[in-house]
C-alpha cells in the first residue's frame, strides 16, 4: 500500500530509485541534484538496499562506471546536472548506441557562463539529439511515478535504451512536497528483476562498443533511430500499467482545461504547475485558454501533438533554454518542425522564461497569453524572445 | 645472432596455447603492442573481463561485425577504461553477492595505451586506484598517441620527435623527461605496482598472474615497441624492448607492498646510444644531447637501485 | 583473393549496439595478403623451442604433426619477428613474388 510522505522532492527521488533496487549507483555531486546521490548514499549505509555505491572523482567516470555496470548486467542508476551533464556529454550518445538500460535523473539547471547553479532546461537541451528517451516531471508525484517507470521502460526488451528524468534544479529538488511513495511489494510487481541481452561474462562472450566504418554507420545509425522511435509504443504501454496499479495517468502531453479552448500554453516542467493558476484565473476571465503539459520529449510526440492542438488558434510554446543564433528555442522549433505539414495549425508564438532560475509568475503566464490572444494582439517582432528582460 | 638474456629455452612451450586474441586483427605488420596483449590474455586466462580504451588496440581489434577477441571485452570512450572497469567490477561484485550469476572469481583488467593513462585518462585511473577496486589496469606504453599518427604523449622519452613536437632546425624534439607513472601510481597504496616489457615474455606473463591474484587494485606498466611509430624495421621490435631494458632507460622491476625488487638486472648497462641508435625518431640527436640523456639515464636507474637497496616494505615497517 | 569482410546487408540485420557475438572471428580477415616477405623454414636447424610462436604478433604460429613450429600464411604479416628472434637461425624472410 503506497505510503503518504511529506519530503524533499530529490530525497523522495533517492527513495523511488531505492525501490528499483538498483545493484549499481555511480554519482558525483552538484548542485542542485547533489541530495539525490546522497540520499541513496544514506539507504545504502542503512542497509536498506544491497547496491555498491561508487563515489567516482567525476561525471564522467559516473556514467563511465555505468557504462561498465550495465554492460556487465547490473541495474545502473546516475544523477547529475548541468555542467556535470556536459562532462559526461562524451559518453551520453555512447550509453545510447551501446543500447545501455542506465536511468539518470537530470536536476535540470543552466548551462556555465556566467556560472548560475538555479533551474533552466540548457543542460538537457544541449543533449537532445543523443538517442536518451526523455521525460520531464512537474511535480514530486510525477518525479517518483517517473524514476520507477524509467527503470521499466529502459530495460524492456523491445527498448533496451538510457532514460532520462528530467526534475527542476531547486524549484522541484528542493521543494517539499506531498506525495505518495509505493511500497516495495507494489514495485516488485511492477518492476521485476533486471534480465540483461548480452552481459560481460566468460560464460558468454561478446565484445561490446566496436567500430564501425562507413560502409555500416549509416545501418547502425538508423537502427538507433528505430529503436528510439518504436519505444514509444512501450511508454505508452507502461503508462496504462501504472495507470492501472496506481492510479495516475501518464500521457505524452497532459492536457490542463484544453475544452473549447482557443489558446494554450506549452510547458515543460514544474512551469506548468504555475501556468494552471494562470489558466484558472483566465478561464475565470471568460478566456478560453488551455495548458498543454509536455511530460515526453524524446522520443517526441508528434501524433499526440497533432491531437492536442485540434481546435487551437493560438500556442505559445514556454522554453526554458535558449538556441542562440537559432530560429526558435529548442521546443518551439520541435513543435513547429512537427506542425509545418499540417493543413491546419495554430499561430505559435515562441517565449523563453525563467532563465538561470528567474521566477516567473502567475501573472507573467496570463500577460503572455493575453498578448498572444485578441486582448493585446502584440506579435513579437521576432520569432522568438527571452522574456521579461530589462531593457528590451 | 641475437643473445636473449633472462630468458629460458623452451618456457614458450609451457605456456596456455589458446589464442584469447586472434589473428586477423588490423594491427601494424610487427606491432609490439599487439604481441604484448596476446600474451597478457594468456597469462590472465579465460575468467577475464577486458576493458579496453580507444586506442590502436581497440580499433584494430573490434571492426563490426568481427572480434578478435575470445574473452569478454568492453570498449566505451578514450578516457575512462579505468572507470568502466570500476563499474564492471562493482557490478560483478553485486551480482555474484546476489547470486545472479555464477560464484566464481572474474578478473576485471582495464587496459589503455599511454595517452589513454598519462595524459588523458589520468584522472580515471588515479580514481579507480584510490578507491580500491579489484582492477589490473595495464598500460600499454609506445610513447605516444599512436593511433591519431604519432603525437607527443606525457610518455614520449626526452629527446624523441614526435608529430606535435617534430626535431627541425629549432627544435630538438622533445624536452622533458618521461612521466613516472608507476611510481605515481604506486602512491595510490596500490599493493602492486609492476613494469615489464613484450620482449621478456616469461616475466611479463609471471607478473599479469601476480597481479591477477591481487584482490584489490594492482597496475602494471608494459613497454610496447611500435615500429612504425618509432621508425624502427619491424623484424626489430623485440630487440628494441630488450635494449631498453639493457640501457636501463626501461628497467623492469616490481613494486610490492612499497618494496622494490629488480626482476630483470643486467649486470652492466649498455650505453643508452646502442637503443638510440636504431630509431629513427632518435636519429635528429647531437652527441651532446645523448649525453644529456645518459647521464639522465643513469641517474635514473641510480636511483631505483637506491630505492631497491633501503626502501622496507610496509610489512616490515609495521611490525 | 577471397572475400575479407561481408557487412550486413540491412540495418534490421545489425545486432543491437553493434556488439559482436562471434569471438574470435577476425579469423574472416586473411591479414596475410598485406605482406612484402613470408618466412621461409629450415627444419634441420629449428629446435622446437617455440621462441618464434611466443614472439609473433599475429599469433598465427603453431606446431605441426611433426612439432615444428610453423607460421599460417593466412595471417603472417611478414614482419620478420621471428626470423630475427630464431636462436639457430632456421627462418629467412623472402621477399614474395
Amino acid at each position: 500500500m503506497s505510503k503518504r510522505i511529506g519530503m524533499e522532492i530529490a530525497l523522495a527521488a533517492a527513495e523511488a530509485v531505492a525501490l528499483c533496487k538498483p545493484d549499481v549507483v555511480a554519482a558525483y555531486p552538484i548542485t542542485p541534484n547533489t541530495h539525490i546521490p546522497e540520499h541513496l548514499s544514506d539507504i545504502v549505509a542503512e542497509g536498506r538496499i544491497d547496491t555498491d555505491f561508487i563515489c567516482v572523482e567525476s561525471e564522467h567516470s559516473a556514467l563511465s562506471a555505468c557504462c561498465g555496470a550495465s554492460g556487465a548486467g547490473a541495474r545502473a542508476f546516475t544523477a547529475t546536472s548541468s555542467q556535470g551533464l556536459l562532462y559526461m556529454a562524451e559518453i551520453v550518445p555512447i550509453v545510447s548506441s551501446m543500447r545501455l538500460p542506465i536511468v539518470m535523473a537530470i536536476g535540470n539547471r543552466a548551462l556555465s557562463g556566467p556560472i548560475n547553479i538555479w533551474n533552466d532546461h540548457s543542460d538537457i537541451m544541449s543533449q537532445r539529439d543523443v538517442g536518451w528517451i526523455s521525460m520531464f516531471a512537474a511535480d514530486g508525484q510525477e518525479t517518483i511515478d517517473m524514476m520507477i517507470q524509467a527503470f521499466k521502460i529502459a530495460e524492456h526488451r523491445d527498448v533496451m535504451l538510457p532514460v532520462n528524468v528530467n526534475l527542476d534544479g531547486f524549484q522541484l529538488t528542493h521543494v517539499v512536497e506531498p506525495m505518495f511513495l509505493p511500497d516495495q511489494k507494489e514495485v516488485d510487481r511492477f518492476l521485476p528483476p533486471y534480465k540483461p541481452y548480452a552481459a560481460l561474462h566468460p560464460d558468454n562472450v561478446v565484445s561490446m562498443g566496436s567500430l564501425a566504418m562507413p560502409d555500416i554507420f549509416n545501418e547502425a545509425m538508423q537502427s538507433k533511430d528505430a529503436a528510439l522511435i518504436n519505444s514509444k509504443q512501450v511508454i505508452l504501454e507502461v503508462w496504462k500499467e501504472w495507470e492501472e496499479r496506481f492510479g495516475r495517468k501518464y500521457e505524452p502531453i497532459g492536457a490542463y482545461r484544453m475544452d473549447g479552448a482557443e489558446v494554450a500554453l506549452m510547458t515543460l516542467g514544474s512551469m506548468g504547475d504555475t501556468a494552471e493558476v494562470a489558466i484558472d484565473e483566465l478561464r475565470d476571465k471568460g478566456v478560453k485558454a488551455g495548458l498543454l503539459k509536455l511530460k515526453l520529449w524524446r522520443p517526441f510526440p508528434t501524433e499526440e501533438l497533432f491531437k492536442a492542438v485540434k481546435g487551437l488558434k493560438s500556442l505559445v510554446v514556454l522554453d526554458r533554454a535558449v538556441s542562440f543564433g537559432g530560429v526558435n528555442g529548442p521546443v518551439a522549433a520541435e513543435v513547429k518542425a512537427a506542425l509545418y505539414d499540417q493543413k491546419e495549425r495554430p499561430v505559435v508564438t515562441n517565449r523563453i522564461i525563467g532563465l538561470g532560475g528567474r521566477d516567473v509568475a502567475v501573472g507573467d503566464f496570463m500577460a503572455m497569453v493575453e498578448e498572444a490572444t485578441g486582448a493585446q494582439k502584440k506579435k513579437p517582432a521576432k520569432a522568438y524572445e527571452i522574456y521579461g528582460v530589462r531593457g528590451s | 645472432m641475437n643473445t636473449v638474456t633472462n630468458f629460458d629455452l623452451y618456457a614458450p612451450r609451457l605456456v596456455d596455447k589458446q589464442e584469447y586474441f586472434d589473428a586477423g586483427h588490423r594491427a601494424c605488420s610487427g606491432c609490439g603492442e599487439a604481441l604484448a596483449i596476446r600474451l597478457m590474455c594468456k597469462a590472465l586466462g579465460e575468467d577475464t573481463v577486458i576493458v579496453n580504451a580507444t586506442g590502436c588496440m581497440e580499433v584494430v581489434s573490434v571492426m563490426y561485425p568481427t572480434t578478435a577477441w575470445n574473452l569478454p571485452w568492453i570498449h566505451v570512450a578514450f578516457p575512462n577504461s579505468a572507470s568502466v572497469g570500476a563499474g564492471v567490477e562493482a557490478a560483478l561484485k553485486v551480482l555474484r553477492r546476489k547470486g545472479k550469476i555464477a560464484d566464481r572469481r572474474i578478473k576485471v583488467v582495464a587496459i589503455g595505451g599511454d595517452g589513454g593513462t598519462f595524459d588523458i585518462g589520468f584522472q580515471a585511473l588515479s580514481g579507480t586506484m584510490e578507491r580500491g577496486h579489484d582492477v589490473l589496469y595495464v598500460c600499454f606504453d609506445n610513447e605516444a598517441y599512436m593511433n591519431t599518427g604519432i603525437q607527443r604523449s606525457g610518455a614520449t622519452p626526452m629527446g624523441a620527435s614526435t608529430t606535435t613536437n617534430p626535431a627541425g632546425a629549432a627544435s630538438e624534439g622533445k624536452n622533458e623527461w618521461k612521466k613516472n607513472i608507476a611510481e605515481i601510481i604506486s602512491s595510490h597504496n596500490v599493493p602492486y605496482v609492476a613494469t615489464a616489457c613484450h620482449s621478456y615474455p616469461i616475466d611479463f606473463m609471471n607478473k599479469v598472474k601476480k597481479a591477477r591474484e591481487i584482490e584489490g587494485p594492482s597496475y602494471i606498466h608494459c613497454l610496447a615497441v611500435c615500429p612504425t611509430g618509432w621508425r624502427v624495421p619491424t623484424e626489430e621490435c623485440i630487440k628494441a624492448g630488450r635494449l631498453a631494458v639493457e640501457t636501463g632507460v626501461f628497467p623492469l622491476y616490481e613494486i610490492e607492498d612499497g618494496k622494490y625488487t629488480m626482476t630483470v638486472a643486467p649486470e652492466k648497462l649498455r650505453p643508452v646510444e646502442d637503443y638510440l641508435k636504431i630509431q629513427g625518431r632518435f636519429r635528429h640527436l647531437t652527441p651532446d644531447f645523448i649525453q644529456k640523456i645518459q647521464k639522465r639515464v643513469n641517474l635514473e636507474y641510480n636511483k631505483l637501485l637506491d630505492k631497491v637497496e633501503n626502501l622496507h616494505s610496509w610489512s616490515e615497517l609495521e611490525g | 583473393m577471397e572475400k575479407a569482410k561481408k557487412w550486413p546487408e540491412k540495418w534490421q540485420e545489425l545486432t543491437p549496439g553493434c556488439m559482436v557475438f562471434r569471438p574470435g572471428s577476425t579469423r574472416e580477415y586473411h591479414t596475410g595478403t598485406w605482406r612484402a616477405q613470408r618466412p621461409v623454414y629450415n627444419t634441420d636447424r629449428c629446435i622446437k623451442c617455440g621462441a618464434c610462436y611466443i614472439f609473433c604478433p599475429e599469433g598465427c604460429i603453431s606446431q605441426d604433426a611433426d612439432g615444428y613450429f610453423i607460421a599460417d600464411l593466412d595471417y603472417c604479416k611478414g614482419c620478420g619477428i621471428c626470423a630475427h628472434e630464431c636462436w639457430p637461425g632456421a627462418i629467412t624472410m623472402v621477399e614474395e613474388g
